[in-house]
This record gives structure tokens, C-alpha cells and sequence, in this order.
């Protein structure tokens, strides 16, 4: 709840911060209590990759970005009524949904009826190894992970031929 | 960044054990959290912070992008050639049991590889973009 407030203010503050340099540091900021929320969830997995990239990497790409391009943000000329009726309304309708969602750690989630007891009960076995989240991302999933790193890799060379940077450095 | 004498003292020393630490939550995601994803953004980050007291200059020496590049595509396709040997093997796609005799020493190969390819290919997927954004003509 602590961890939550201060996200909240973390993310105000992100929004009103005319000085870019101070905004980055602040995503990072917002980024370490996102993990810190996630550790208190049991969720070391998701924490560890939030601090490593949204903390670490992301911080330090923005800053790469900043020094190539300007450090204020101008003024805005009025107040954009539309994006915030939006985001309001969005977030207005995350909470009520929000009211629907089984309790933390709930058993009887949906998520832990379906395939989540073959994993804790058969992983051991078939795979071998304590840790059942390498067991799912690497072998059950296989598939999936082999997706996401052929997304990494199709970012990075989306972003290498936006920025035209692989004839200069190549 | 020619006078931050403990900056770049204090870098020269964490960098090592930065990717020391990198190599252990890749080699230790059986047990522990982590994986190729985290070990592989872990060791990206540490050639940045050396890119950014150092000089991306430097860091090109140390890691050309051509090298980078190349790399960033071998790790997918260490982690699709698995997928292939396990085929060739006589198995399904990606099915690690066929790589070694007894199933769970199979899949414990089999998870290596594949980590290790994910990792290869986050970390020079980051290296590069440091590259991209980092290097100012």
C-alpha cells in the first residue's frame, strides 16, 4: 500500500515535470518501487527484470536520447481536456475492474485451477530443476520465449534502421 | 568524463563483477530467480556503464558493432537451432527429452542452450541500442 502511494506520486510527478533530465530520473525511481511492489508480491522473477531494464537500461537509454535532443519540455498552450476525460475514464473503469479480481494468493483463482498444479506437481519430474519459472519460460513454453526473443531481436534491428545509425557504425 | 577520477575508478572496479553477477543468474536460474533474460541485461548493463564513463568510443574497440550485431542474431538462432536438432533428433519442436539419454539431464541441456541464446541476444540487443542512441555524429 506504502509502495503503491508512492507510485502514485512518483507518477504525478512524472506528468508535471517540465525538466526532462528530472523525468528520467524519476521513471527510474517509478521503476525500483514498481519492483520493490513486485517483491512483495513473490514475484522475484518480474522484479528482477523490472529493476534490470525499466531501472537500469531504460533510464540510461532516455538519458542517451536527452543529450541528443532538448532538455525542457515547452509549454502546453491549454490544457488537453479530451486525453484527460480519457485517461480518467480508463482508469475509472481498471478500478471497477479491478473489484472483480480474486484476492492475492487465492487458491481458487482461475489462473492456479488450469495448468499451474501439473507444473508444481509434475515439473520435478519431468524437468528436474527447483525452479519452476525457468522450468515454464524455457521448457513448457518454449514457443513463447522463443517468440519473444526473435521480438527483441526484430526491435533491435527496427531500431538500428529507424535511427540509420548500421552504415555510420558498421 | 576526462576528471571523475572515482567514477571511473570505482566503475573499473564494479564491471567485472557486474558480469560476474551476470553469469550467475544465468548460470544459477535453476535454482534461484533470474534467467538468460535478467543475465542478459545485467551484462549489457555493465559494457553501458563502462560506455558511459569510458566513452562509446572505447566500448566499440572492446565490442565491435559488426561483433554485436552478429551476435544479437546467433542467439536466436542458437535458441531456433535447438528447436532444429531436437527435429533432427526425431523429436518434436523444441522437445529437449531427445538431446541426451535420461529426460531430466536433457532438459537440463536443453534449457542451458536455449537460455544462453536468450541471453546473447538481450545483451547485444542492449549493447546495440546503446550504440544507436550513445554514439553522437
Amino acid at each position: 500500500m506504502v509502495l503503491a502511494t508512492f507510485l502514485a506520486v512518483m507518477a504525478v510527478g512524472i506528468a508535471r515535470q517540465r525538466n526532462l533530465f528530472a523525468a528520467v530520473m524519476l521513471t527510474g525511481i517509478f521503476s525500483l518501487l514498481a519492483a520493490a511492489l513486485f517483491v512483495t508480491l513473490d514475484a522475484v522473477d518480474v522484479a528482477f527484470t523490472e529493476a534490470a531494464v525499466g531501472a537500469g537500461i531504460t533510464t540510461v537509454l532516455l538519458l542517451a536520447t536527452l543529450a541528443r535532443t532538448a532538455h525542457r519540455q515547452r509549454e502546453a498552450r491549454r490544457v488537453p481536456v479530451a486525453a484527460l476525460v480519457v485517461v480518467l475514464g480508463c482508469g475509472a473503469l481498471l478500478m471497477y475492474a479491478v473489484a472483480d479480481l480474486p484476492a492475492v494468493g487465492d487458491a481458487r483463482a482461475p489462473a492456479h485451477q488450469h495448468v499451474a498444479p501439473r507444473y508444481i506437481e509434475q515439473s520435478p519430474r519431468e524437468i528436474g530443476i527447483p525452479n519452476m519459472v525457468t522450468s515454464v519460460l524455457a521448457s513448457y513454453r518454449g514457443y513463447d520465449t522463443l517468440g519473444e526473443v526473435a521480438v527483441i531481436f526484430t526491435a533491435g534491428i527496427g531500431v538500428l534502421a529507424l535511427l540509420g545509425v548500421a552504415r555510420r557504425c558498421g | 568524463m576526462e576528471h571523475h577520477t572515482i567514477l571511473r575508478i570505482i566503475t573499473k572496479l564494479l564491471v567485472p563483477s557486474i558480469m560476474l553477477f551476470a553469469l550467475y543468474v544465468h548460470f544459477h536460474a535453476d535454482f534461484g530467480p533470474g534467467g538468460g533474460f535478467q543475465a542478459g541485461v545485467i551484462f549489457g548493463a555493465a559494457v553501458i556503464v563502462y560506455g558511459l564513463l569510458f566513452g562509446v568510443m572505447r566500448v566499440k574497440q572492446a565490442a565491435p558493432p559488426a561483433v554485436v550485431r552478429a551476435l544479437s542474431a546467433c542467439g536466436l538462432l542458437l535458441f531456433a537451432g535447438v528447436g532444429v536438432v531436437t527435429l533432427l533428433l526425431g523429436g518434436n519442436y523444441l522437445d529437449y527429452n531427445v538431446l541426451a539419454a535420461e529426460p531430466a539431464s536433457a532438459q537440463h541441456l536443453g534449457i542451458l542452450l536455449v537460455e544462453l541464446g536468450v541471453g546473447v541476444t538481450v545483451a547485444a540487443t542492449m549493447i546495440m541500442l546503446f550504440y544507436a542512441f550513445g554514439s553522437r555524429d
